[in-house]
């Protein structure tokens, strides 16, 4: 997606999303949150893209969205991870890891 | 699986597009909520902290689209996009639209219901009955003759014993009665059936049940009755008890035992019966006397069920067999007698033979008006697309894809002919039953039922057809657009030229084919027309204007022939007494009526008739001066007089063709025929006349007195210069006054009569009228949208002859010129192509060529003058041209 930062590494977004979800259900705002708490404000989710995402999550059927409740009593939509996101997270936690790895060896390697 | 489900889903995001439209807004307002409530958590005023949230968060419409894009696949999205925009160009040109629509819409819904009526007529006729595709139709031939004959019921029985190859036959004779219910009589037309009918047509009473096999053997020895759902509803007014009841049939108290269900009329077809009898019940019911045991009594009607995988041959073959065993066995009755089996569609006993070369004309009509729509639908998108070339080339410029735009045309015909298709299936639905209205009424009293329901395989086809050309002719200003060279096309726009033959030529063909198409229309009315015009003018032989007929049901109301001959006498004395009337006599038949005439073989005294020729001859039984009454000539000898009865000498009045056959050279009067048993002199000779209808070939026919001959059931005949109306009350009165449980039919003038019997052509002219007028309106404005569109790009052309010197007549006769050559062409080809298929009309025609040339020029001059209409207007236009404008453009 064109729209996206390049504090994010392009494609990461996906997976970024499928991480932060792989405990908790939670709307937007809240995965952006803990994508940036788990980063330790390293990385910023843009909200102009993390829809985007969401949908394109939720059409490849990845996650699950549904309305509910939030802490504050207001009404959001919440995503949930289904079983084939999971396994979706499993394999691109793999690629990544293996794809850094490499980055890493070419880069301190130089 | 994901692959799957992310297709599904992006699916139900295309089709539930707003619902998801909604929640997304939702979700993003609630997102913005909560970013707000953070920031005035964290102190800032509610105000500031709404305008950083929105800040934060972008622009809300951005983020929804590009989130709308991962969930709808874009070329469906684009899709509805351009089914919008295609409706929206419609729209925007409702002139073109409403007429492409009703083009197609005419097209598919006349050709569906007319293909429709055709399909249910010949080829499943019969809505209830199984297996149609193994009936057949059972007659019986006589060697060295083409005529076809009924069955006797002693064949039929034989027949059923002794086939193996047939699973089934029956047998049904259709006839008529007096059915009165109170005080109301009304002609009632019923079948005298084999006791199986209704279980080998596999037709379940809707109440009661059908004939047992006893209830068809016995001299009128079952007085049982089916009757039809019309009758039951209508005469019966639905009675839930009616089973058990009984009913005065022909003066014979009969039991009904059974109600077809709604949609079986009988085996008839054009006849909707009201009710049935067993075979038994055969004498009841036909005044000609009992015939089940005579071998030589042809009077029933049959038809067989071919066993499964039995082919028409094989079974062809078995009855000739059976035919010539009964031959041997029956040499007195059955020499030279075969059966035959033909399918349902050449039946030869009911409406079909009459109908099937009208139907088989319709359906080559109806084709070709939708052949012309789809043609004209094709010019007017063709016309279009021309006219969009500027805007195909300026979306092209500005980068919209190729297969873009052609994908945007491909919609656009879909949609029109989508909308057409729908139009068509209400037109046609509307249209099933209309072609009865426009059959002309027949024998009163008898109702007519041509099964029109609507087949969905001709709708199918009708409709694949017209959407088939109407994409095909969508998608070639597409397949032009993608060759434009851009610079070129939009320096130029207006480049057409009045003169040249360019790439219009498609659409000049399509105009060409239209003009032919209805040219071939317009001759085919125009034989038809005149046909029916000379048969009209035609002199059957006897007066029809001051001859008027009518009848009482002696018969059915259980009249002996004593007591008939006493009440005739005194009929006839009292109606020569009312003022206006010139003679009345009796006459078992009328002329032009369904009924048939009296058939007897015949011996000639004197004559020696070639090998292989049983001598038969069709002759009336007539009253005295029933030659006067109805205005046949006589032209050697006497008519017939009061003192031919039962006590003087047997006589007879030959016609002339009968004369001139058996005794050439000789006189006639004076010598002896042989009919039935019975020696007649020859008294008189009569001019020829038609006795059935006026297309028959003239034939030997004969008349003998009715009072040596004698019939319960005759016709009335009367010679009056009163109106058929007026005789009508008299005649109820002076029958009322003899018998006061009787009363006539209406009386009717004898050209009615013989009006009725030329309603296949009135039918033709009626359906080729309809669909010729149809076909000419079509042609004309294809002929219309190509002037028009000539005339609207050669502007620039016409300003220049204009500025040039050109005066108004000679614009004016430079467009109306390339029309015409356009519709000369057409008309031309139409000609030659009316010529071949014209000679395919058959018996439609009547003293007609089917070249014509009335016809054909009277064609040429509609088309022309059509087709000047619809280039007058354009060029008018063309006159009006500015030149400083058209230049400046």
């Amino acid at each position: 997606m064109a729209k996206e930062k390049p504090d994010l590494v392009y494609g990461t977004l996906d997976m970024l999303i499928l991480k932060a979800l792989q405990h908790d259900a939670r709307h937007g705002l809240a995965i952006a949150d803990r994508i940036q708490q788990m980063s330790k404000d390293i990385l910023r989710v843009e909200q102009g893209s993390l829809y985007p995402a969401l949908y394109r999550l939720e059409a490849q059927g990845w996650i699950k969205a549904e309305w509910g409740l939030s802490d504050n009593n207001r009404k959001a939509r919440y995503y949930k991870l289904t079983a084939a996101g999971r396994k979706q997270l499993a394999s691109e936690q793999e690629h990544w890891s293996r794809i850094t790895k490499g980055i890493d060896l070419v880069l301190s390697g130089a | 699986m994901p692959r799957l489900r992310a297709w599904f889903s992006r699916l139900v995001g295309l089709f539930s597009k707003n619902r998801y439209n909604a929640e997304m807004a939702e979700e993003m307002r609630q997102h913005v909520d909560l970013l707000t409530e953070r920031k005035i958590a964290d102190g800032m005023s509610p105000t500031d902290a709404r305008n950083a949230a929105l800040r934060e968060f972008g622009g809300v419409e951005q983020i929804k689209e590009a989130a709308r894009e991962q969930r709808i696949w874009r070329w469906a999205d684009e899709f509805v996009q351009d089914v919008r925009f295609g409706a929206r160009m419609l729209w925007r040109s409702p002139g073109f639209s409403i007429l492409a629509i009703l083009c197609l819409t005419l097209g598919i819904g006349t050709s569906a219901a007319v293909m429709s009526w055709i399909e249910g007529i010949l080829i499943r006729p019969y809505p209830l009955v199984a297996h149609q595709d193994r009936m057949v139709a059972l007659f019986g031939t006589k060697q060295g003759t083409t005529e076809k004959e009924g069955l006797s019921y002693p064949d039929f029985r034989d027949l059923q014993k002794n086939s193996t190859l047939f699973e089934s036959f029956i047998v049904d004779r259709i006839m008529g009665t007096t059915l009165s219910i109170g005080d109301r009589a009304e002609r009632a037309s019923g079948g005298i059936v084999s006791a199986n009918y209704f279980d080998v047509l596999g037709v379940r009473p809707m109440l009661g049940r059908g004939f047992r096999p006893e209830e068809g053997e016995g001299r009128n020895a079952h007085p049982v009755t089916v009757i039809s759902y019309l009758t039951w509803r209508d005469r019966y007014k639905g009675d839930p008890d009616i089973v058990g009841k009984t009913q005065f049939l022909n003066g014979v108290q009969h039991t009904i035992i059974g109600v077809t269900p709604e949609k079986f009329h009988g085996t008839f077809i054009g006849y909707s019966f009201n009710f049935w009898v067993p075979t038994s019940m055969q004498e009841t019911f036909d005044s000609t006397g009992y015939k089940l045991e005579d071998r030589g009594a042809r009077w029933i009607e049959g038809f067989a069920f071919l066993k499964p995988g039995v082919t028409r041959q094989q079974a062809q073959a078995e009855l000739n067999t059976i035919a010539q065993r009964l031959e041997n066995d029956f040499p007195e009755t059955n020499r030279g007698h075969r059966f035959e089996i033909l399918p349902l569609s050449k039946t030869p006993f009911n409406a079909v033979a009459n109908l099937s070369s009208t139907l088989g004309i319709t359906a080559a009509v109806a084709f070709f008006v939708l052949l012309i729509a789809c043609a004209n639908v094709s010019n007017l998108l063709l016309a279009r697309s021309l006219l969009r070339r500027h805007e195909m080339t300026m979306r092209l410029a500005l980068g919209a894809g190729r297969r873009r735009l052609i994908k945007q045309l491909f919609t656009e015909g879909l949609l029109l002919s989508l909308i057409a298709a729908a139009g068509g299936i209400v037109v046609a639905y509307w249209c099933r039953n209309a072609l009865v209205l426009v059959a002309p009424a027949r024998t009163p009293g008898i109702t007519i039922d041509y099964p029109g329901h609507l087949d969905w395989r001709v709708l199918a086809l009708s409709v694949v057809v017209c959407i088939g050309s109407t994409m095909l002719f969508a998608l070639v200003p597409a397949i032009q657009a993608s060759h434009v060279d851009l610079s070129g096309a939009l320096k130029s726009e207006g480049s057409g030229m009045i003169g040249g033959s360019g790439r219009s030529r498609l659409r000049s063909v399509l105009v060409f084919v239209q003009v032919a198409l209805s040219f071939v229309l317009i001759a085919g009315t125009g034989l038809v027309l005149r046909s029916l015009v000379r048969m009209q003018n035609a002199d059957p032989g006897f007066s029809t204007r001051s001859v008027v007929v009518s009848s009482v049901d002696l018969f059915s109301a259980g009249y002996k022939p004593d007591r008939a001959k006493i009440f005739y006498e005194q009929l006839l004395e009292r109606i020569r007494a009312l003022p206006g009337v010139q003679s009345a006599t009796l006459a078992r038949l009328r002329p032009f009526s369904y009924g048939v005439y009296s058939s007897a073989p015949l011996e000639i005294e004197g004559y020696q008739p070639p090998r292989n020729e049983q001598l038969a001859g069709d002759y009336n039984e007539v009253g005295e001066g029933y030659f006067a009454t109805i205005g046949i000539p006589i032209v050697t000898g006497r008519e017939f007089a009061r003192t031919d009865d039962e006590n003087a000498p047997p006589v007879a009045v030959v016609n002339e063709m009968m004369a001139t056959k058996y005794w050439p050279g000789k006189e006639p009067v004076g010598q002896r025929l042989k009919v039935k048993d019975k020696w007649m002199e020859v008294v008189g000779v009569a001019k020829n006349a038609n006795y059935r209808t006026k297309l028959e070939q003239s034939t030997p026919f004969f008349y003998v007195p009715v009072r040596q001959n004698f019939f319960v059931q005759d016709n009335i005949i009367i010679r009056t210069e009163q109106s058929a109306a007026a005789i009508s009350n008299a005649l109820a009165r002076e029958v009322h006054a003899l018998d006061a449980n009787l009363a006539p039919l209406d009386a009717i003038s004898l050209q009615e009569q013989v009006d009725v019997m030329s309603y296949t052509q009135r039918l033709a002219v009626a359906l080729l009228a309809i669909f010729g007028g149809m076909a000419l309106f079509l042609a004309a404005i294809g002929l219309y949208a190509v002037m028009s569109y000539l005339v609207s790009q050669s502007t620039r052309e016409l300003g220049m002859r204009v500025a040039l010197g050109a005066g108004a007549r000679d614009i004016l006769q430079l467009v109306l010129s390339r029309g015409l050559r356009l519709t000369i062409a057409g008309i031309a080809i139409g000609g030659i192509t009316a010529l071949l298929l014209t000679r395919l009309m058959g018996n439609l025609l009547y003293k007609v060529s089917p070249r014509d040339p009335i016809a054909f020029g009277l064609a040429l001059i509609i088309l022309l003058a059509v087709a000047l209409l619809a280039c007058f207007l354009p060029a008018r236009r063309a006159t009006r041209v500015d030149p400083v404008q058209a230049l400046r453009v």
